[in-house]
């Protein structure tokens, strides 16, 4: 599973689709099909990518972004983990909380940010809580199956050899439902960072990948449009790889609650 | 180590279809480090009895008193080991999961580490005291879960079926060893099974009990010397005598299933 030789064939493989999808992407820009402007050859991303790297901007635009994807991204770990396991835990809790998230939960964040733009005017706190917004549901509805499908066993077995309500949550439960929570917080970080762009384009002034995507549109520059989308998609994957994977190996991988993927 | 009442205890479940009656007016006695077996045709009740015992399912009739006090819900004083493999939890090893009860009961870090070690030991699991339980067999798992049941040392053990899934060669290993394990221990041991030669085996008493719902329909003491000879004449001459009990026929030799 960890294994060095592993690793590597699982890169190669990774890098011979990207490389097929870029493949496709340039027979498409050079076919002639497409006007350059819309369709920029890769050597000009490219090349905008590094000089836009070079000079600083897009790893500040990238810094920007990510605070607020970090930011929106606890807030909803905070709340949707422990709402998700007293929801699971206890039926008023449930009973309280299941229709008002039932209703909130199909609302796409987009729609709300013109709203939170005249609440809370443009910038972080609107990005931020759009984030939020967006990356709770995920979090919390996983954790609240997640506990639900605790075995009992374990709570019956945990129970006889005299653990309080405490151990039981820290000890029995939380690690219970750990594949769902791992499966939870991946889904509440895609959710995080599909939002923040959005939120971005028209919430943020003047910093953020999404705004120079935005910005960017204002004067045909698809190189830097298609540049900050590299970006973009880099960062989700390296937290994909290296954060919720070595996560998932240090657990619920290792303690054989989940199998791993054959990549 | 205490004796253990059951008197006229009876259990009915409450489901959407209506009452369904689990066991009824049960009475039977268990003696200090008596090694009792349960046997009975399936769904008669064996492991609702055992539930009760345990204290996961309260009883609309009647009591159970170990050591003179009377059960109410789960107790330190009381081990169990489930038929299921998965009762094992999966994020500990071999040795987090034994001494997970003497965490609870706030035995210090060396102390607890010492004592799992010792049981793992009882059970012959010592070279993998490291292992999570996915990477260890069926019977590995079960030991461990016996071990766990030993470590804080209840009076009581409980067991359902502890080797119902196992294959047979697996499980007359694990029958010896649990043997070895009482005499070391010495514990009072209620054990459920389906099967009568394990039930001979094992047990200084055998309580049989009727089709569902279930109420004790004899108790038949095992006098046969220990370590027992499963191929003895003695030891198939009770399995006989037990299955005429079961109502079957005394000539089969299969054990009930
Ligand atoms: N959770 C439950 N809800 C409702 N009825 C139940 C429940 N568990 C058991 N029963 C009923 O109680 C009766 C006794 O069940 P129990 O599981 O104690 O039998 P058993 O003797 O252990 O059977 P087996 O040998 O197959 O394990 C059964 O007839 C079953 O229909
Ligand atoms: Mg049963």
């Amino acid at each position: 599973m960890t294994d060095n030789g592993q690793n590597a064939r699982s890169l190669i493989r990774a890098a011979i689709t990207l490389a097929a999808a870029a493949a496709v992407y340039e027979a498409l820009a050079r076919s002639g099909y497409f006007a350059p402007a819309l369709l920029p050859k890769l050597s000009i991303v490219v090349q905008t990518l590094i000089a836009t790297l070079a000079d600083g901007s897009m790893i500040q635009h990238a810094a920007y972004t990510l605070y607020r994807v970090m930011f929106g991204f606890g807030l909803a770990i905070a709340v949707g983990i422990p709402l998700g396991i007293l929801m699971a835990r206890f039926t008023a809790v449930e009973n309280f909380f299941l229709p008002l998230v039932s209703a909130l939960m199909p609302i796409p964040s987009f729609a709300l940010v013109p709203l939170f733009m005249l609440w809370f005017g443009i910038g972080n706190l609107t990005t931020v809580l759009i984030v939020f917004y967006a990356a709770t549901f995920p979090m919390l509805f996983n954790t609240w199956s997640g506990v639900r499908s605790v075995n009992p066993i374990w709570l019956r077995a945990a129970g006889c050899m005299g653990a309080d309500e405490h151990s039981l949550f820290w000890k029995v439960i939380i690690p219970g439902a750990s594949p769902f929570i791992i499966t939870g917080m991946r889904q509440s970080f895609l959710r995080a960072w599909i939002a923040v762009v959005g939120a971005e384009m028209i919430a943020a002034s003047d910093w953020g990948l999404g705004w120079v995507i935005f910005d960017a549109k204002e004067f045909l520059n698809t190189d830097t449009m298609l540049a900050a989308l590299v970006v973009i998609g880099a960062i989700g994957y390296l937290f994909e790889r290296l954060v919720f994977g070595s996560l998932e190996r240090a657990t619920v991988l290792r303690w054989g609650m989940m199998r791993s993927a054959k990549g | 180590m205490v004796p253990i009442e059951i008197r006229d205890v009876t259990l009915v479940y409450d489901t959407p279809g209506g009452k369904v009656p689990g066991v009824k007016n049960v009475n039977f006695n268990i003696g200090a480090s008596e090694f009792v077996c349960i046997v009975g045709p399936s769904g008669c009740g064996k492991s609702t009895l055992l539930n009760i015992i345990a204290g996961f399912l309260t009883p609309v009739a009647g009591e159970i008193r170990i050591g003179g006090k009377p059960v109410t819900g789960h107790g330190m004083d009381r081990g169990v080991v489930f038929q299921d493999f998965a009762q094992l939890f999966p994020w500990r090893t071999a040795l987090g999961n034994v001494t997970f009860g003497l965490e609870m009961k706030g035995v210090a870090k060396d102390e607890r580490e010492k004592i799992a070690r010792e049981q793992l030991r009882l059970v012959k699991l010592e070279k993998f005291t490291g292992s999570y339980p996915h990477h260890l067999s069926g019977g590995m798992q079960q030991r461990v879960a016996i071990a766990r049941a030993l470590a804080y040392n209840p009076a009581v053990l409980l067991m359902d079926e502890p080797f119902a899934a196992l294959d047979a060669l697996t499980r007359d290993d694990m029958q010896r060893l649990l043997a070895d394990v009482w005499r070391a221990t010495r514990k009072t041991v209620i054990y459920v099974t389906h099967n009568v030669a394990e039930a001979v085996y094992l047990a200084d008493r055998v309580v049989v009990m009727s089709p569902h719902p279930g109420t004790v329909k004899a108790e038949i003491k095992i006098e046969l010397p220990r370590p027992r000879d499963p191929l003895s004449v003695e030891f198939l001459e009770c399995q006989k005598e037990l299955l005429g009990h079961l109502g079957h026929d005394a000539n089969a030799n299969e054990p009930v299933n």
